[in-house]
């Protein structure tokens, strides 16, 4: 027996091949000057897609949504509602395009929910990077996602015979208007998104709000078949304005004033909510 | 608390990248970081030390710019961190407890992302992913999810990221928490390679051998405040000349050998969570073999003995009157071993 000393011994580092890898890679880089915001958000844009790319499936509740929201309630309601399915097609695509691309942005909330809980974030927090540039790409990506969710309601609904007047021009008109919108829509969403505890608080609060807004609206029905009180509610709700100017861009006569409320809605939601998502982003956690 | 080094003085602190004075963070009625002080100098690895819920990774968030003090301040790279966050964050890079990559893309679009958020163009950000990826021995995973990597890829991963641009400070907090042996050493020689460049390296941990290893100095933290701070042989020496650990072939004699050890040294002997162990502070070889001559006269048969400098655990149990393993669990009760 004989007294060891143990004093704590450095494994060796292994004599790798990769050694003069490893140097190589570590040799000090110049730091390159710094990316300009545009370039960041369209890099997490990049993001997004990449996102979509390898998981297609989330794409999958943005489609078949819109696609039972169109059957379900042209071939349930149409006879009953207009007379015949297909004048009820003709009232109600427009409102269902809107209806599919709001429940959208909701997803907007949830996935920001869910990169919050993750290390990643403070990565890009860490950053020498325009500080909402995260944001505001993923929001600049997510409308992509909008426009698709859109198409496919357009493209059900010339398979059913909807046949909008004013032609490619006022369908790609109607759709950048509810794109638009739902960019202003979406930031109220990452702010709940920053606020609440976990993704299915954000998605089923989101429901909530977004159901009432779409169903009590002109999307389904003429307002003037309602009760006073309700009809004041769906007069004074933008997303009846959504729905009339989306119509009206899509039968080719839209009324100024629904088109002015709308983009001003839009601008105010993202006036107010887009800097609360980026404040609370900044100082959350 | 100090407030004290405000301004004026960045010629005569250049050689320090972090100068940190009093840094205070308050989550509701827990004061999570408590009036912390850090000197660490350019080039240097500089070990923060302590266990789960020290305030350790809220000074690195701190210093990293990703949570505003509340009382303090500190200069990171010769910026301060709430006036001048912007331009600490284009000298820093943070590898996060949580790894800080985005688990639903690839290991190259990981780094590739980063690159050209740091401003690399598209080529350059290409070429300098797939040198990060082979130098870390990734390039096999590199178009796999990062979700179905191994917790050491995705440190390497991570560390990879932080480096896509040579940063001038580097914070890693807890690297190698939750890996393997042979995942910990690669990150350590990764850490070791780091410092040979002269990155400097703030790196959080709550083990012991891993500072010991790996810093020049190290900080010693337990809730919220800076409790010894020193090179690891200075810390080592200010707890005691050394231990000398005995293991016993039959635990039942363990009463009587340690009444013997503590007649020999006139000391407390600690006895060990193994019921044959037991040490106690032992100045050198000579005393040691002795007292092992004595055990065995005494009819008590030692299996196994060594000597050596304290651990840092017991540097850590003679700074706090807890080990650090223990630190969660125990809140102001006494130390059990020390009780015994």
């Amino acid at each position: 027996m004989s007294a060891t000393d143990t004093t704590t011994t450095a494994p060796a580092a292994p004599a790798e091949a990769s050694e003069a890898a490893l140097r190589n890679a570590l040799a000090r880089t110049p730091r390159p000057p710094r990316q300009s915001a545009v370039g960041s958000i369209l890099t997490f844009g990049w993001r997004g897609m990449l996102k979509v790319k390898h998981v297609p499936e989330q794409l999958i509740d943005v489609t078949i949504t819109p696609v039972l929201f169109t059957l379900m309630f042209t071939y349930m309601f149409g006879g009953a509602i207009a007379g015949s399915t297909q004048e009820y097609l003709q009232f109600l695509l427009p409102g269902t395009l809107v209806m599919s691309v709001l429940f959208t942005t909701v997803y907007s909330g949830v996935a920001l929910n869910t990169d919050m809980t993750k290390g990643v974030v403070d990565r890009f927090r860490s950053l020498p990077i325009w500080r909402p540039a995260p944001l505001v790409g993923s929001v600049v990506g997510d409308s992509v996602r909008y426009a698709v969710a859109g198409t496919v309601v357009i493209v059900v609904g010339l398979i059913l015979g909807f046949r909008p007047e004013a032609g490619v021009g006022g369908v790609i008109a109607a759709m950048a208007l509810v794109v638009v919108f739902s960019f202003g829509l979406s930031w109220v969403f990452t702010t709940m998104g920053l606020l609440m505890r976990s993704p299915s608080a954000v998605m089923n609060t989101g429901f909530m709000v977004l159901f009432p807004l779409t169903f009590l609206s002109n999307t389904f029905v003429q307002p003037d078949t309602l009760p006073s009180a309700l009809e004041a509610f769906v007069d004074a709700n933008p997303i009846s304005n959504l729905v009339s100017a989306s119509r009206g861009l899509m039968a080719g006569s839209v009324d100024g004033s629904d088109l002015a409320i709308v983009l001003a809605v839009a601008a105010g939601l993202t006036a107010v909510f887009a800097p609360l998502t980026a404040h609370l982003y900044r100082t959350r956690g | 608390m100090s407030f004290g080094d405000e301004g004026g003085l960045g010629d005569m602190n250049s050689d320090l990248a972090i100068d940190a004075n009093g840094l205070v963070k308050v989550f509701g009625d827990t004061r999570a970081v408590d009036g912390v002080d850090l000197a660490v100098r350019r080039g240097s690895v500089y070990g923060v030390l302590g266990p789960n819920g020290a305030g350790k990774t809220t000074t690195i968030r701190m210093l990293a710019t990703l949570l505003r003090p509340d009382a303090g301040s500190a200069r990171v790279c010769g910026h301060d961190v709430v006036a001048d966050s912007d331009e600490v964050r284009a000298a820093v890079s943070l590898t996060g407890q949580l790894a800080s990559v985005d688990e639903d893309l690839t290991g190259r679009e990981n780094l590739i992302l980063v690159a050209r958020l740091l401003g690399l163009g598209r080529a350059e950000a290409k070429r300098r992913s797939d040198d990060l990826l082979g130098a870390f021995g990734l390039n096999e995973a590199e178009g796999k999810l990062v979700k179905n990597y191994s917790g050491g890829m995705r440190r390497r991963l991570d560390i990879a990221a932080s480096i896509v641009v040579t940063p001038e400070l580097l914070f890693l907090d807890e690297p190698t928490t939750g890996l393997d042996p042979r995942s910990r050493n690669q990150v350590w020689d990764i850490i070791r390679a780091l410092a040979g460049q002269g990155t400097t390296i703030l790196l959080c941990t709550q083990y012991l051998d891993e500072a010991d290893q790996l810093a020049e100095r190290i900080a010693v933290i337990d809730r919220g405040k800076v409790i010894a701070e020193g090179t690891p042989s200075e810390l080592k020496a200010s707890v005691g000349s050394g231990t000398l650990h005995v293991r016993l072939v039959d635990s039942e004699q363990r009463p009587e050998a340690e009444r013997l050890l503590a007649a020999e040294f006139g000391d407390a002997v600690r006895l060990e969570s193994d019921p044959a162990a037991l040490s106690v502070g032992c100045p050198d070889a000579e005393r040691a073999a002795e007292a092992v001559g004595a055990l065995s006269r005494a009819g008590i048969t030692v299996g196994e003995f060594s000597r050596g400098q304290p651990s840092l655990d017991e540097v850590f149990l003679a700074l706090t009157g807890h080990t650090a393993e223990e630190a969660e669990e125990i809140d102001d009760e006494d130390d059990e071993r020390e009780a015994a």
